[in-house]
């Protein structure tokens, strides 16, 4: 399982990675694994205000539909509209091709309180 | 043990492996499923018969098929089916446990089936006293005081509870906004919240399976309507601390609502009225033998204490103090929310499967459900082990983690391999709170000879894990449609009249 150490994590199984004041997010792999085949990902609305811990969106896989959490509060200012017709890019590439959304910060405050990739190899160890 | 289980249901289907056309990919332009003979009345066109505003502006596109090609399709496809009527079903309660044959009888009885549910009070004073009955019964079964017969299955019911708890806070002047629920609880909970206007708060479970009591008093609060409990919940377990749980809602002057889909685990045993719940669904077919809702029609009565009584849904059928029965509305009742009476049908069905039962034996059938899921939880402990490893019960959730680890056989393979080896799959993948979920609810219909079967088919599987993975991720092989890619049909729908179209 992968948890590039780059990324910061919450305890909800979100990733999330910092440029500036925009934070991109997506689903861990663990979460991918976890939730399987990915059919659907419905994506917040640019503009949208979300505050940290608030539900972002949802995923659906053959398994389950299950809640995205914001890690940080902000502004959704990108959306990844590829997932519309790829959602299995969140299992096939979670970090990358898979991300979800970005947000704008005014405070990385609530980034800067999210696990780093030990902490949150320590957690899925759980 | 010296007698055999009861046939399998492996193998083929009666004619063949193939693929049976949808209708729409059968349907002729012009065939009908009638003919009738000249009767000399003159046509006239349906513009002159009805205004031309009401009439739909454009042909719907319907499947125009003769009665031979129809009956016969839907005959080849009921020869595919693996029914609860032909094998073990260890989806159990959860989907439908098995209907005896005596209910049918009672459902065909032209004496109920042939009665218009429009006849006046004054002719049918036996199908009221028929549903008067079934309302006591349910309300001595539930430790409740009165109960709607009307919402047509389990989540009309919870959508029914909780405009009920809505009522009963705005009657008193009091807007709350939040609904509390486990995060183990069945997914029409928080939809059923959503729907009824609140917001969900996830209450999560402890390390023994059950409500995190610390966790469920630090969310409660003035702005409480309510908490949505199954128990025992959905991994089979007890709510030990239910009584606590009740006092802590009840303080902050939130309602307790029992979702009623693990009642047969309990029946005679325990009721919910006596664990302190306000509102309570029943699922009838899950408990008293009638159709599920799904495949229906189905029915999901709901039951309150005394507090609620005057919101239930009208009009109710009410025995009058001279005896005699009539329809009446409750005082501040929330309306109707289904039309005429609810699905009527299926409550003599469930009132028949009580009467024949008797108090004795509904408590028999909650002895035997737990008894028979407890017995397969030990039986599989090698094999499947428990999530939660102590007595359960009516069903017991069982995880697939060490063949995972081992062999890389998830919990989907062995359900799927479960089909060939003629028994129905359990349910899969759920409570979401256990890892690779394989929930087995045999109910208390199973013999001991078939639960060994069972077993020994599940111990097969983990065998061919070990020698043959590959053939666990191909089945099921000897069943009409083998695997089909789940993924790949959710991400590219393709609507069969569309299909129809493109060939």
């Amino acid at each position: 399982m992968q948890i590039p150490s780059e990324l910061r994590y919450s305890k909800d199984h979100e990733w999330a990675k910092a440029d500036g004041a925009v934070v991109r997010i997506g689903i861990t792999d663990y979460a991918q694994d976890a939730l399987g085949d990915v059919v659907f990902v419905d994506v917040p609305k640019i503009g949208a205000q979300v505050s940290a811990g608030g539900v972002l969106g949802e995923v659906e896989s053959t398994k389950s539909v299950s809640e995205i959490y914001a890690p940080v509060s902000g502004t959704v200012s990108a959306v990844n509209d590829t997932l519309k017709n790829a959602p299995e890019s969140v299992n096939a590439d979670p970090y990358g091709a898979g991300w979800i959304c970005e947000i704008t910060t005014t405070s990385l405050d609530d980034f800067n309180s999210l696990l780093d990739a030990q902490g949150y190899q320590a957690l899925t160890n759980n | 043990m010296t007698s055999a289980p009861g046939g399998r249901a492996a193998s083929a289907p009666l004619l063949g492996h193939e693929t049976e056309p949808t209708m729409f990919e059968m349907s002729v332009p012009g065939r009908h499923a009638y003919q009738l003979r000249t009767t000399q009345v003159p046509a006239v066109a349906l513009e002159e018969l009805v205004p031309r505003k009401h009439l739909n502006a454009h042909d719907v596109d319907l499947v125009e098929l003769s009665e031979r090609d129809l009956v016969g399709h839907f005959t080849r496809l009921s020869h595919r089916q693996f029914s609860v009527d032909l094998g073990m079903y260890p989806l159990g309660s959860c989907t439908m446990k098995y209907n005896p044959k005596f209910c049918d009888a009672v459902a065909a009885d032209p004496g109920l089936n042939s009665v218009h549910p429009g006849v006046p009070a004054e002719l049918c004073q036996g199908w009221l006293e028929l549903l008067v009955t079934l309302e006591e019964k349910l309300c001595v079964i539930t430790g409740m005081s009165a109960a709607t017969l009307q919402p047509a299955a389990g989540a009309a019911g919870e959508l029914t509870g909780l405009l009920l708890m809505r009522a009963y806070h705005e009657a008193r002047g009091d807007l709350r906004t939040r609904v509390l629920i486990p995060d183990s609880a069945h997914g029409t909970n928080p939809a059923s919240v959503t729907l009824g206007g609140y917001e969900v708060t996830t209450i999560p479970s402890n390390e023994r399976g059950l409500v995190d009591l610390a966790s469920l008093k630090a969310a409660l609060g003035p702005d409480v309507a309510g908490i949505m409990l199954t128990n025992p919940n959905t991994v089979g377990l007890f709510e030990e601390e239910i009584v606590e749980i009740a006092s802590a809602v009840h303080e902050v002057g939130g309602l307790l609502y029992y979702d009623g889909a693990n009642l047969n685990a309990i029946l005679g045993a325990v009721r919910p009225g006596d664990m302190g719940f306000d509102i309570v669904h029943m699922n009838l077919h899950k408990t008293f033998a009638t159709p599920h809702g799904g495949g229906g029609p189905g029915a999901g009565p709901v039951a309150v204490s005394l507090r609620l009584e005057e919101f239930l849904p009208g009009p109710k059928a009410t025995r009058a103090s001279s005896g005699a029965y009539e329809w009446r509305r409750p005082s501040r009742s929330i309306g109707r929310v289904h039309g005429w009476h609810g699905n009527a049908m299926v409550l003599a069905r469930a009132l028949a499967y009580i009467d024949v039962h008797g108090a004795d034996g509904l408590t028999r059938v909650a002895q035997h459900a737990v008894l028979n899921a407890n017995w397969l939880r030990k039986r599989l402990e090698d094999t499947l082990p428990a999530a939660y490893d102590r007595m359960c019960m009516h069903e017991c959730v069982l995880t697939a983690t060490k063949l995972k680890d081992q062999y890389g056989i998830r919990g989907l393979d062995v359900a799927k391999a479960l089909l060939e080896e003629g028994f129905h799959s359990p349910t899969v993948y759920f409570p979401l709170i256990v890892e690779e979920a394989l929930m087995f609810e045999p109910t208390e219909t199973e013999s001991p000879q078939t639960l060994e079967a069972l077993a020994l088919a599940v111990e097969r599987i983990a065998l061919r894990a070990q020698s043959n993975p590959e053939s666990l991720h191909r089945a099921p092989q000897s069943t009409p449609v083998s695997r089909v890619d789940e993924a790949r049909a959710a991400r590219h729908l393709i609507s069969t009249e569309d299909a129809a179209q493109r060939a």
